[in-house]
């Protein structure tokens, strides 16, 4: 699929509210160096945590649509889609430090953090790369708008 | 034995004259009349996606027709990839996705040449492109095996009814009738008709366009074997290098160019040969190239490179939102900005090319050709002028043409009928007008609605129609149309789940 801003906006956000919640859900009882934590906490991080790539990825997105302009092609490579994992990562964990998310209940360490991010962020890009054209076909003609 | 073609049930000077007919006209005329309620007309791979797309639908095989003169989908994209140097073995042009035989393009042809061949470098190679690699594309021969396994599926053969079909006519009360001329033999008369509400026309290539110098060379001098055309069988030009050496002047600078300079190239490796290749380009590009900064495009040494024959998000991104607005001369300067002949910029054609530079074997040069004549020791003498007037003579002992299939859509019988009798018109490109849903502007009839895909409709609100996936695009917005219009189901997400499931497990639709 080949991205129009929307269309990077609104994959985004569907694929964080189904793939990622789902991915969450399983993973999160099996996070490294949570400790003694109560599930519920690490529940309710994870999914502040989640929330969060997503409000700053929809600012990410611009900034990606920019960069994407001065590409003759105008597309935004498989590698890509998965290399800003770095930057968005490297965002987050950054914002968790510095208590800057809300909702946030206990600070994860970085084992977990990076686990639960790293696999969500993987799904969501393997899934964007391949399977999201099975149920939706006119999905990948439309720059990854679903509406 | 031998049959005459029969004289029953042909065209009437009346028919002929008349843009819409009645259906007394037509049987009056002799020719038998069949109802079925759509058509499509061509018989390739553009037929082969839109009857594909609307069997997943849902549409029996009893609602449709493919009328056609090849036997199979991919007959004649077979010939056209051979002649110009792609045998089954090498790999095409278009990407991973682009798979005319799975309307979802999952799994990808990567994915399945790996998992085929358990091998993960195709995975590596498609998850880096075109960064880290070359774009991954696929055999030729896995595109025509996926082919038939989905053409056996979708009972193709059951709706293919072979001929050739001569025009396509307005109905008096709504519909079209198409005439067919079955082969000599198969049919009581001389044409048939098809009496239908829809038509549906992919003919492909309207025919093969020489240039106009080569042209008058192999008129005048009656010789069609030292120059020749790309898109022709022209393996003699390679044999006759492997017994002795010689120039080869090869002209064009798109990717059947690249495919045949490879072969030279291959071949010289292979073989141990000599050849000499004078390389002439029309428009010699040095560099990036383009307005701003926001469209340039790489180039160098002649070529301009980019891995399709469009920007890719001609295909579903940006360029397609965009283009979609255009209309008349807008669309036209956005066409002419990013078009403009290229090749894919390949490593190993790189390093060829490098190679021959250095072994100065390999030389390509801007410019013109004047004219072709015979040379005294009966070689081939090319006048070529440069941009800056100068006038040079390359001799060679063969030319080939790696220009072009872009003749005018009026060479085509059946499009030249439309432009006459069925009101449709040419766009700012001056191919067919298509609408976004690919509909021929002017063209409708009653309840009836004929649509176009492929290169005839290049310039519209779409630029890839001449691909696999532009032609599957085509096909989607024709089978939403026709969904539109209650000839079958639109698929939704649950609807689409079930049928990807059927494809996968190869159960019939
Ligand atoms: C060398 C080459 C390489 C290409 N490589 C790629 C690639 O890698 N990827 C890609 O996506 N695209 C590629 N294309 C472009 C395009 O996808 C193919 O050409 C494709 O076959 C076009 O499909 P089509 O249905 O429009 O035409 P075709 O497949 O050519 O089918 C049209 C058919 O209609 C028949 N026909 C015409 N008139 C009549 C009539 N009056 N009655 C009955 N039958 C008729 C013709 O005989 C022809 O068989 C390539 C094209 C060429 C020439």
């Amino acid at each position: 699929m080949v991205p129009t801003l929307f269309g990077r906006i609104q994959t985004r956000l569907f694929l964080l509210a189904t793939v990622g919640l789902a991915v969450t859900a399983l993973i999160v009882p099996v996070l490294p160096g949570t400790g003694d934590a109560e599930l519920a906490d690490l529940y309710r991080t994870a999914v502040a945590v989640l929330a969060a790539v997503a409000v700053l990825g929809v600012a990410w997105e611009f900034v990606y649509h920019a960069l994407m302009q001065f590409r003759w092609e105008k597309d935004w490579p498989t590698l890509f889609g998965l290399l800003t994992l770095i930057n968005e990562g490297l965002l987050v964990w950054a914002l968790l430090a510095l208590e800057a998310i809300p909702g946030v209940a206990v600070n994860p360490p970085a084992a977990a953090f990076w686990t639960h991010f790293l696999a969500v962020w993987l799904a969501v890009w393997l899934v964007a790369n391949g399977p999201m054209r099975v149920p939706f076909i006119r999905w990948r003609f439309r720059g990854g708008r679903l509406v | 034995m031998h049959s005459s073609p029969p004289i029953r049930g042909d065209l009437t000077p009346e028919l002929l004259q008349t843009s819409q007919w009645t259906d007394e006209q037509v049987s009056a005329a002799g020719i038998p009349i069949h109802d079925i309620p759509f058509v499509t007309v061509g018989g390739g791979i553009g037929s082969f996606v839109t009857v594909d797309y609307l069997r997943i639908y849902g549409v029996p095989t009893d609602r449709m027709r493919v009328l056609s003169n090849i036997d199979t989908p991919w007959e004649t994209y077979e010939y056209l990839t051979r002649v110009s140097q792609i045998p089954r073995p090498e790999r095409i042009r278009s990407d991973s996705s682009s798979r005319p035989d799975n309307l979802w393009g999952f799994p990808s042809y990567a994915l399945e040449e790996a998992w085929r061949e358990k091998r993960l470098s195709h995975l590596w190679q498609i998850a880096t492109e075109p960064i880290l690699n070359d774009y991954w594309t696929p055999r030729a021969g896995t595109v025509f095996r996926g082919l038939e396994r989905e053409a056996k599926r979708i009972s193709y053969w059951d709706m293919l009814v072979k001929g050739q079909v001569r025009m396509v006519r307005k109905r008096v009360g709504g519909g079209y009738f198409t005439i067919l001329t079955p082969p000599d033999g198969l049919s009581e008369t001389r044409r048939v008709a098809f009496r239908s509400q829809y038509v549906h026309l992919a003919v492909g290539y309207p025919g093969l366009k020489f240039l106009p110098d080569l042209q008058d060379f192999r008129e005048r001098h009656r010789d069609y074997t030292r120059v020749v055309n790309a898109y022709e069988r022209h393996e003699h030009v390679y044999e006759a290098l492997k017994t002795r050496p010689g120039v080869v002047m090869v002209r064009g600078g798109g990717i059947v160019a690249s495919r045949v300079l490879q072969r030279l190239m291959d071949d010289r490796e292979e073989f141990g040969l000599q050849t000499q290749i004078v390389h002439i380009f029309r428009t010699f590009v040095t560099g990036s190239h383009g307005p701003n900064v926001f469209m340039r495009r790489k180039g160098g040494h002649g070529w301009a490179y980019q891995g399709f024959n469009y920007p890719k998000s001609v295909w579903g991104g940006q360029l397609k939102a965009r283009m979609r607005k255009l209309e008349g001369e807008d669309r036209k300067k956005l066409y002419q900005d990013i078009g403009g002949t290229n090749t894919p910029k390949r490593r190993r054609w790189q390093q060829q090319m490098a190679k021959g530079r250095r072994e100065n074997w390999y030389h390509a040069f801007q410019g013109m050709v004047d004219k072709v004549e015979p040379g005294p020791d009966g070689r081939l003498i090319s006048h070529v002028r440069s941009s800056n007037g100068r006038i040079q003579q390359y001799v060679s002992d063969f030319i080939i043409d790696c220009t072009g299939l872009e003749a005018d859509i009026a060479e085509h019988r059946v499009l030249a009928d439309l432009l006459q009798h069925g009101g449709a018109e040419r766009n700012p490109l001056g191919r067919l007008e298509v609408e976004r849903h690919f509909e021929v502007k002017g063209t409708a009839s009653g309840d009836g609605a004929l649509y176009a895909s492929g290169a005839a409709t290049l310039g519209g609100y779409f630029p890839g129609v001449d691909t696999f996936l532009g032609l599957q695009i085509a096909a989607q917005e024709i089978a939403d149309d026709l969904a539109r219009r209650g000839f079958c189901k639109k698929m939704g997400p649950f609807r689409s789940t079930s049928q990807w499931f059927k494809w996968a497990f190869n159960k019939a639709v």
